[in-house]
């Protein structure tokens, strides 16, 4: 199980650092064993920063991830280690996540460098060869190539294997498939499916929500770096309470419906409510409006609809 | 008929051979008409998009040929399509984000690309005005560089410069894809009403996303591998496609309302012909379910109702499909 409890980044930027952004504030969610979460947000709202932040490849500014029951951010030597052993990430564009000129072989072969010294080559061959199967591609015909010489899907498999050498418990999958093509995206999708039934828990961090409203048992709707809406998919989806959140869906082209006149400009912290109940310009805070669904809207509690 | 191409065929010149990336393409745009172009990649859309505009060096033109209203387009002389260029024919590029001059304030970029075409920026600046307040830009905008620009601010400043010339035919090429949902719809809702204002008289738009293309598009035509495998008003597609491929293509699409636990979607297993040798027949033969020996011989691209061609030997075997709405 993953926590993350309030956790904030604040980056640096401007001339010498001088301005702040807060590129995330507060952020809680958990994911379970066996759970795929999908983070979904649009560009800007902070989703790969928090992606980064649990694969510790930036620093957090406030609040904790656990994992267990040790905080990931003070983790230091072979501890650290021993964290990517269970908790890997995969990337948006498989082609830069591989050095160009290793084979598929020595790109795996990295892994063991680090992981499993004291394996013996056959054995190693054969952990290979198992973590190929689990995601449907063939030792003899991958290991032995180059990168450029396998499509996008191919890869990006290839290297969800890479993660699953170890014994993997959570993967944050970053934007996986929007650079595959639509006859080969799903089938990566559907690995996923598979791997969360065998107790894999996934991060799976998106801006489409038609996929994550395909994969993920929770949804969490980032804002400006703020969770607006959270809670088990059927529910985010099929009851969308925050005005931002309805939005989203009503602007994701479908197939069975053809857009509304709805609004596509971004309604402000709530478009009833444009500011909090006590005029300043405060935060509203995660509500539970139904068992498992949470949004943060400052008048949910009045019922009124937003 | 606005567009008239017939037999277009365009190799890139490689080391290796050719890259036959259109091989044999013919279709008809009528005057207004926003016709989708969907497919995977590699499989010569964009080709086709750009060999109507600009054959750049590695791009051959083997054969065919482009009437638009009624001219022949000179598209293999590069001197002569000069003339066509921007004035009757304009692309929005598909790293339109990057199509900007980081170095130039916009106003002047503009400015200075209209003179290059012997445009008075004065002249036509009071149109760029209402253009730009169209697609939803302050006047601002001319005054700043691009990098103060967001992504979909970027795509619309590219889309009403591309079409200040009223252009006969404007084609846009996965312009929506670097966006999000709701940029995406702002811009895609553009291309409509520029269409409606009759800025452009019809338009190409080019992407992977067919679930755009139904929200904005009058037809809409799939390639697969070089070739047109099916053409058909959007409706028409999205109730009968009779192409296996479009058919496997819209079915792998999830949708959002739509509860997956029960029945998950299914890929199209395998990948597209290598383009540099493509077998012969049908080239969607080895991953199709439905492929018979005759599938060997090429398949005609055949009308099968009015507006509606396929190019596919097993047509009528092909199920009625299941409810697009389902």
């Amino acid at each position: 199980m993953l926590t993350l409890d309030r956790v904030s980044k604040v980056y640096k930027v401007g001339a010498f650092g001088g301005t702040e952004l807060r590129a995330v504030r507060d952020v809680s969610f958990t994911i379970a064993p066996g759970e795929v979460v999908s983070l979904i947000g649009e560009s800007g709202s902070g989703k790969s920063t928090i992606g980064k932040m649990i694969l510790r490849l930036i620093g957090i500014n406030g609040g904790t991830i656990t994992l267990g029951d040790t905080n990931v951010a003070t983790l230091k030597g072979a501890a650290v280690r021993d964290y990517y052993r269970e908790v890997q990430g995969v990337f948006q564009d498989p082609f830069s996540s591989c050095n160009p000129i290793f084979k598929v072989e020595h790109i795996f072969s990295l892994v063991r460098g680090v992981y499993f010294h004291s394996l013996s080559a056959t054995e190693w061959r054969t952990k290979v060869a198992e973590a190929l199967g689990a995601v449907a591609l063939e030792p003899g015909q991958v290991l032995h190539k180059y990168p450029h010489q396998l499509s996008g899907g191919q890869l990006q498999r290839l290297l969800v294997a890479r993660a699953l050498l170890l014994d993997t418990k959570i993967l944050v999958a970053d934007e996986i498939i929007s650079m595959l093509d639509a006859s080969t995206r799903i089938d990566v999708l559907n690995l996923l499916g598979e791997l969360k039934s065998r107790g894999l828990g996934i991060l799976f961090i998106t801006h489409d929500l038609s996929l994550g409203n395909y994969i993920s048992e929770k949804t969490v709707i980032l804002r400006r770096g703020r969770v607006v809406e959270m809670g088990e998919t059927s529910k985010v989806f099929g009851n969308p309470t925050h005005p931002y959140t309805r939005m989203l869906i009503a602007s994701v082209p479908q197939l069975n419906r053809r857009w509304g006149d709805e609004s596509i400009t971004d309604p402000g912290p709530c478009r009833v409510h444009a500011a909090s109940p006590s005029g300043s310009a405060g935060t509203a805070l995660l509500v539970e409006v139904e068992p498992g669904h949470s949004v943060a809207c400052f008048r949910v509690d009045e019922g009124l609809p937003c | 008929m606005s567009l008239h191409i017939t037999d277009l065929r365009v190799y890139y010149r490689t080391l290796a051979g050719d890259v036959k990336a259109l091989d044999g393409v013919t279709f008809e745009i009528a005057d207004g008409e926003i016709m989708g172009l969907a497919g995977e990649s590699g499989c010569g859309k964009t080709t086709l998009g750009n060999s109507l505009v600009l054959l750049d060096g590695r791009m051959k033109h083997v054969g065919g040929t482009v009437m638009l209203d009624g001219i022949p387009l000179p598209i293999a002389d590069f001197d002569a399509m000069r003339h066509f260029r921007y004035r009757d024919i304009s692309i929005i590029p598909q790293y339109a984000m990057s199509a900007l001059n980081p170095i130039r304030k916009i106003g002047k970029m503009v400015g200075e690309l209209l003179e290059s075409r012997g445009v008075r920026y004065g002249e036509i600046r009071p149109e760029l005005e209402r253009r730009l307040e169209l697609v939803g830009l302050g006047l601002d905008v001319l005054q700043r560089y691009p990098i103060e620009l967001s992504g979909g601010m970027k795509q619309r400043m590219v889309m009403v410069v591309s079409t200040l010339l009223d252009p006969s035919l404007l084609i846009a090429d996965e312009i929506t894809s670097a966006l999000d949902v709701s940029s995406q719809k702002a811009v895609a809702q553009a291309l409509q009403s520029f269409r409606d204002q009759k800025f452009v008289r019809s338009m190409i738009v080019v992407t992977h996303d067919v679930s755009i293309l139904y929200q904005i598009a009058d037809t809409l035509a799939v390639m697969y591998a070089g070739k047109l495998a099916e053409k058909a008003p959007t409706d028409v597609m999205m109730q009968r496609a009779k192409h296996p491929y479009t058919r496997m293509l819209i079915a792998s699409l999830p949708e959002v309302g739509v509860r997956y636990a029960e029945h998950k979607l299914t890929g199209i297993a395998g990948t597209p012909p290598s383009l540099l040798n493509p077998p012969t027949g049908c080239r969607f033969r080895d991953r199709c379910p439905l492929a018979i020996e005759q599938c060997a011989e090429e398949p005609p691209f055949v009308e099968v109702e009015p507006g509606h061609s396929v190019a596919c030997w097993r047509v009528d075997e092909v199920a009625a499909p299941k409810d697009s709405a389902a």
